[in-house]
């Protein structure tokens, strides 16, 4: 879903940030546990991290901004095992499982694996498709609204930037997350004046940069 | 919270997904083995081999994949250099996006509401949070993580830090320092 409370950027409101010294990993013991079976799971092939972020993102509003980041974790985590087939609602009610698993794509992660998820894996993917734009473009992003996944955040949507790096070509999220495929795209970093995106008042030291997807562009 | 995921991390395990030891290295590696210390290094290198600091920028994941006694490192790391003119911070405005091989998980701050809203848009007032101010006419660059791409800050040598070993500028640098929400540690 994409017009939600997760796209936050430019939100007014939330108060002050408030670094915590000495902060540890992690507060509780439950988050390490969620932290590590989204790890593992997603190392088995159960999803993507797409999907996983999709998910996150469909939380009713209310709940996303009154739970703890890792909370997110966990309930994405139960809506997304639930919605790709791996447990049942009913399981989740008995906290144990009712029948047999299904198999994973890669398999289960296994200890010798542990690496796998240690480094981060790899989102180049090759396509026969040449850059439409280069360094120095200007480019307007697109004013999109799909109803599913996209990483085109709303702050940025119908605004004029620059193009300033080409990374290559890379796993379309918006796709992917919707088990529609890979479907590889260009990826550059966009950066935008600070008054293009926030007016007048802006401060006008400020630039703004975003990793653009080539559907997510027109030429300007 | 605890009886809840305890439940899930049950149903996973007997439906043969997820092995318990595995979860216990996971969370072990988070804890003990990968944190700001493997930035810290790699910055550290920087400030000293004038080469390595032009391999990190123009490619990241590959200079630092030459370092064998940092953590691998995955793709698509990119190094944003801090100068007397241009002030680099990272946020990812849509969810969490870190460069954890660098920094560990991120801290609580990083992955707040506050944090991710005002970034992008007032970022001399989420700096005043952190006690951070910068001159007036210094440029500011947010680089919002809204793909696979991560980033790092690498932040200005302090001064009177001549001749230094690379493990002692290593311990002046902050985690902060390397999202742009800090700097060094003064010597």
């Amino acid at each position: 879903m994409t017009d939600s409370v997760h796209d936050m950027g430019g939100v007014d409101g939330f108060g002050k940030v408030e670094p915590e010294p000495n902060e540890p990993v992690f507060h509780e013991k439950w988050e390490s546990r969620v932290m590590a079976m989204n790890r593992a799971m997603g190392a088995a092939g159960a999803w993507n991290i797409d999907m996983s972020r999709s998910t996150r993102e469909t939380l009713p509003p209310v709940t996303y901004l009154a739970s703890s980041y890792y909370r997110k974790w966990l309930l994405g985590m139960e809506d997304l095992a639930v919605l790709r087939g791996f447990i049942g609602r009913d399981e989740l009610a008995a906290g144990r499982s009712l029948r047999p698993g299904k198999p994973l794509k890669r398999g289960m992660l296994k200890l010798a694996d542990l690496a796998r998820v240690l480094t981060r894996g790899s989102f180049t993917r090759p396509t026969n498709t040449a850059a439409r734009f280069k360094i120095g473009d200007r480019v307007r992003t697109k004013n999109i609204h799909p109803k599913t996944h996209t990483r085109l955040p709303r702050y940025v949507r119908g605004h004029v930037g620059i193009v300033e790096r080409i990374h290559g070509t890379h796993v379309f999220p918006d796709t992917a997350a919707v088990d529609q495929g890979e479907n590889p795209q260009w990826l550059y970093t966009v950066v935008f004046d600070s008054r293009e995106l926030w007016g007048d008042d802006a401060d006008p030291t400020l630039n703004v940069s975003i990793d653009a997807f080539e559907p997510y562009l027109d030429p300007a | 919270m605890q009886l809840r995921v305890r439940a899930l991390e049950t149903i996973l395990t007997e439906k043969g997904y997820v092995d318990p030891a595995t979860l216990d290295a996971i969370i072990e590696a988070y804890e003990t083995k990968i944190g700001p210390h493997n930035g810290a290094r790699v910055v550290a290198k920087a400030w000293t081999d004038p080469k390595f600091r032009q391999a990190l920028l123009a490619d990241g994941s590959k200079a630092v994949a030459t370092l064998g006694h940092v953590s691998r490192v995955g793709d698509h790391l990119v190094v944003v250099e801090n100068t007397p003119q241009q002030h680099n911070m990272v946020v990812c405005t849509l969810c969490s996006c870190y460069p954890w091989e660098m920094l560990g998980l991120p801290p609580v701050w990083y992955k707040s509401a506050p944090y991710r809203s005002r970034a992008v848009k007032d970022p001399r007032g989420v700096l005043a949070d952190f006690g951070v101010t910068l001159p007036k006419d210094m440029q500011i660059r947010v680089w919002d993580s809204t793909a696979e791409t991560r980033f790092l800050v690498l932040p200005m040598r302090p001064a009177g830090t001549d001749g230094w070993s690379e493990d002692r500028l290593a311990e002046l640098v902050t985690r902060d320092s390397m999202i742009g929400t800090g700097f060094p540690k003064e010597p």
